[in-house]
């Protein structure tokens, strides 16, 4: 086995010194060693979405990625949107008010590629989630309320943003 | 015989009417999402346990070899590889895997000596991670005498073609005719005869996570321990532990969230036995998930793959009076299930239709690809297809508007409960109220308007119909009735929960299904809500495993929420009345003048004297003095809610019982647009009327039919399992097996009628495969309405652009 490579990077806001083994995907060294299993494996080759995650705000998938190579990377994960006490991020709040998600494993990927979507355009159309959530797929929801949800998300955090600084 | 006079008729005795239901038919917010928002559910694959290793299979690159040697000594030599076994070691840890079938089809999770399809596991190892468990795979050598690939279901069917099982005499593992009411007679009476020979292609489940398991041996008390993502840990445990050599009471299933099943994981009985097989051979817990090329290879999670010839006979006046089905089934290797998907279909193949009869040959035949199992439809999916094809062809050719031809033949509600040529009953139905509700829904007038616009443009719209059935819960009747002499003739398929109130008057319910997707924790809230007048949120759901004694069939054929509001109903008002007689013996009162009203059990009409569910609860736990001396302490019931209504098959099997008898119906109107250039079919737009009954909750509902109906896109436009001529699986990722993404899919409008059933509690009825149900055929109408002026008929699904080419070069060529 080649020798382990040092990484440091930051996971949800905390920072990890690591020795991984080169091969390591992104995706195993957030589910295994880091134990961070909201991230879901579907496919192991992009097809599906179900592994996007943040890296430096861009959404990746995670199984696409060697942790070697994410050295200084900040990723984020579908960990870090609800709050300790319970309290659901908006985009998860609006999944829960407009039935976008049923079995949720391909949620946790759902939700990073909109997180992406909505830090770029703050209140998106219909077209514009399907442009960027294209490349997730879906087998239970037929799609429409995943869309319907991230566009509400939109409204609702642009209101809160404009609320917090009227 | 059974008649439909049997039928229970007194099963929603003292349910609130409707418009004095407080909870059930509301969009109550979904239970299960939070922990699956967070990332906080624990599904099969996120369970580690201390010492856990990590398993991997080898698939065989060929679809029919002998397996001539297999060197596992370079695998074993790799530091972290705990165990290598093939299939000869792996059978001497664990037994083959159990099956529904009467023929002799023997199977191993691990193939011994041959292999009979592309991907079937060779060898499997366990290693302390994945990616070693993988390089181990790849060190295995296995040398193989490659074998003539049987890849054409019909060549399968020769006496000649090499045989998949020398154990059988023939390909044909099952073949039977059956003819119910006056067949040749309305053959021989009818006006005009439509035909069809329609193939239905092989597609698969896919839900987004695989199969998996965790199990783990015990050597020293002989017990295990399986966490899984299989739907039978409370319905057929004993099965799993017969197959992995535990005996039934040391084996515990402990079920996990589900990422998705759509019929697939019922039984997974390949995860179990493989990581059975290595927890007992290394001692150690073992983890062993099917990645993706797995699933799609080996899970047996393809559905039906059927050629039919097909046949409907008519009266002048368009009066459907017979139909006859010839069908050869590719069932793939192995026959684990039987033809339990011919049961399934067999009960609804004559539609919303009073056709009187019925004639149904099936041959269910065996070739060199992964067995089938069960997927969405399980069997009446291309029934549907089928019959609505033979209708509109009926419509065309007769010239009879394909509406009218269906209100001309619906069964009419006054002759409700109906029974179907084959026997299974339908409760009720107001068909073609959906019909026009669907039309007028769509805009039908409109939607000509715009194809009219764009045919003068040389575009193609197009406009599906079609009505269908949607049978839901099951009893398991339909497994084995197709046989004379069935080898499990079982009669069950119970579900239940426990409830229980405790001394602070909370309600704790836990079910013996598992989370595969759907709603328990929702649909179990709103019956209690329901029944004790608290608010839902104020609920708490959990999970048995196999060791509280709960019997589930669990989610399947549509079933779960029919029998879990029984199932709580039951246990509802069984400590209701219980804690209804503590009230009165403590208000001094007969428990007749006691009720239960928001939670708080008062007297009738004086609400003043009143005593909250925590009154109560506390006096039944702790003072057994001041309760009725008859009473026992506590409030804990487990209600066991059985099938509502079925009848056992006649010995001659001229008449197959009720077995599936809540049965739901549905209108689709897609609308399409076909690019005659490129072949690619666009959906425009999708309208759906549905009546499934009592709607348990609307929003929930809704979402199912959506799902079902995107699933049924893949179905008519994109989703195949393509062989080679060599046997070769051409699909076996999601680069190559294409289903809808958010790009192929319309605005789907859906509305819901209700006729509530009979037979059910709170008179609902399952909604869980009527999308998918009806969507390929309503989607093959709409392509043929689009291509009308080119002569074209769709008789195979699904329709890719290059089968809607040679469709089209087709038409061109025979004008």
């Amino acid at each position: 086995m080649p020798d382990k490579v040092r990484v440091q990077l930051t996971v949800n806001d905390t920072p990890h010194d690591l020795l991984v083994e080169p091969r390591t995907l992104l995706a195993d060294l957030l589910r295994g060693e880091l134990e961070l299993t909201g991230t879901h494996v579907g496919c192991e080759q992009g097809v599906c979405g179900a592994c996007t995650v943040l890296v430096d705000g861009t959404a990746t998938r995670s199984c696409l990625v060697f942790a070697a190579q994410l050295d200084g990377a900040a990723v984020r994960t579908v960990e870090s949107l609800a709050g300790a006490d319970g309290t659901l991020h908006p985009l998860q709040q609006a999944f829960h008010e407009n039935h976008g998600l049923q079995c949720g494993f391909c949620t946790p990927g759902m939700l990073m590629g909109a997180c992406e979507l909505l830090e770029r355009t703050a209140a998106p159309e219909p077209d514009d989630v399907r442009e960027a959530l294209g490349g997730n797929l879906c087998r239970c929801t037929g799609y429409q309320n995943i869309v319907k949800s991230v566009c509400a998300a939109g409204v609702a955090m642009t209101a809160e943003k404009n609320g917090a600084q009227a | 015989m059974s008649t439909v006079e049997d039928r229970p008729t007194t099963a929603t005795t003292g349910s609130p009417r409707e418009g004095e239901r407080r909870w059930i038919g509301r969009s109550v917010a979904r239970k299960e999402d939070p922990k699956l928002l967070a990332g906080r559910a624990t599904y099969v694959g996120d369970v580690t346990l201390p010492g856990m290793l990590h398993g991997a299979v080898l698939g065989s690159p060929h679809a029919h070899a002998r397996i001539v040697s297999v060197d596992t000594s370079a695998a074993e030599a790799i530091p972290g590889v705990k165990a290598v076994l093939t299939g000869a070691q792996a059978a001497e840890l664990v037994n083959p895997m159990p099956a529904f079938c009467a023929e002799p089809v023997p199977q191993t999770a691990v193939a011994i000596e041959r292999v009979r399809y592309p991907g079937e596991a060779v060898a499997i190892v366990a290693a302390t991670d994945r990616y070693i468990a993988e390089d181990a795979c790849a060190a295995i050598r296995v040398e193989y005498e490659v074998l003539p690939a049987v890849v054409d279901p019909e060549a399968a069917m020769a006496p000649d073609a090499a045989r998949i099982h020398e154990t059988l005499d023939s390909n044909v593992a099952f073949h039977r005719v059956l003819d119910f009411g006056d067949v040749e007679g309305d053959l021989a009476r009818a006006h005009t005869i439509v035909r069809t020979r329609a193939r239905w292609h092989r597609m698969c489940a896919s839900p987004m996570e695989t199969a998996g398991a965790v199990a783990s041996w015990n050597p020293f008390d002989k017990s295990m321990t399986v966490y899984s993502n299989s739907n039978f840990h409370n319905f057929l445990p004993w099965a799993f532990a017969g197959m992995l050599g535990v005996s039934t009471n040391r084996m515990r299933m402990i079920p996990c969230a589900v990422g998705g099943s759509f019929g697939s994981k019922h039984f997974i009985t390949k995860v179990l036995a493989i990581a059975g097989a290595l927890t007992k051979a290394t001692g150690k817990p073992v983890q062993y998930m099917e990645d993706r090329v797995d699933n799609i290879a080996a899970n047996d999670n393809v559905g039906c793959d059927r050629i039919y010839d097909a046949e409907l006979a008519l009266a002048e006046d368009g009066e459907m009076l017979g139909l006859t089905l010839k069908i050869v089934d590719d069932y793939g290797a192995y026959f684990q299930f039987a033809h339990g998907q011919h049961g399934n279909a067999m009960a609804q193949p004559t539609g919303p239709y009073r056709i009187g009869s019925l004639r149904y040959d099936v041959s269910c035949v065996l070739t060199n690809k992964v067995q089938q199992g069960f997927f969405r439809g399980a069997g009446a999916d291309p029934g549907n297809f089928v019959l609505e094809r033979l209708v509109d062809k009926a419509s065309e050719v007769m010239g009879i508007d394909r509406a009218e031809i269906r209100r001309r033949n619906f069964i009419p509600p006054e002759q409700f409960p109906f029974k179907t040529p084959p026997g299974n009953v339908y409760d009720s139905g107001n068909y073609a109220a959906v019909l026009d509700r669907a039309l007028e829904l769509a805009g039908i007038d409109d939607w000509r308007a715009e194809q009219e616009r764009l045919r003068a443009e040389g575009r193609y719209l197009g406009i599906g119909l079609a009505t269908c059935q949607e049978r839901t819960g099951y009893n398991a009747s339909e497994w084995w009735f197709l046989y004379d002499n069935p080898p499990l003739p079982a009669t069950s398929t119970p579900e239940s929960v426990k409830l229980d109130v405790d001394a602070m008057g909370g309600v704790r319910v836990e079910v013996g299904c598992p989370l595969w997707g759907n709603s328990p924790e929702t649909v179990v809230s709103q019956v209690v809500a329901e029944e004790f007048g608290i608010d839902p949120a104020d609920v708490s759901v959990t999970y048995a495993d196999s060791t509280t004694g709960a019997m589930s069939a669990g989610p399947g054929g549509s079933r779960l929420t029919i029998m879990l509001s029984g199932a709580t109903r039951g246990a509802a008002r069984t400590i209701r009345d219980k804690m209804i007689r503590i009230a009165a013996h403590a208000m001094e009162m007969d428990p007749a003048d006691v009720e239960c009203v928001d939670g708080t059990f008062r007297a009738k009409g004086a609400p003043g004297t009143s005593m909250s569910m925590a009154d109560i609860g506390m006096r039944a736990q702790l003072f057994f003095h001041s309760t009725p001396e008859d009473e026992s302490s506590g409030l804990v019931a487990v209600h066991t809610y059985d099938h509502p209504y079925s009848t056992p098959p006649s010995d001659d099997r001229k008449d197959m019982g009720a077995f599936y008898p809540m049965v739901s119906h549905a209108c689709h109107i897609p609308i399409v647009e076909v690019d005659v250039e490129t072949g690619v079919v666009t959906m425009r737009a999708y309208y759906a009327v549905n009546d499934c009954g009592t709607v348990m909750n609307p929003t929930l509902v809704e979402g199912q039919i959506v799902g079902g109906i995107v699933q049924g896109i893949g179905a008519a436009l994109m989703e195949e399992y393509r062989y080679g001529e060599d046997g070769a699986l051409d699909t076996p990722t999601f680069r190559e097996y294409l289903m809808p993404s958010m790009h192929e899919v319309p605005e789907i409008v859906v509305e819901h009628l209700e006729t509530p059933s009979p037979f059910t509690e709170y008179g609902v009825k399952g909604a869980g495969e009527g999308g998918r149900l009806v969507a390929p055929t309503a989607i093959a109408s709409a392509i043929d309405d689009a291509l009308k002026p080119l002569g074209t008929w769709v008789d195979e699904l699904p329709m890719t652009p290059e089968r809607i080419m040679n469709l089209i070069d087709g038409a061109g060529a025979g004008s």
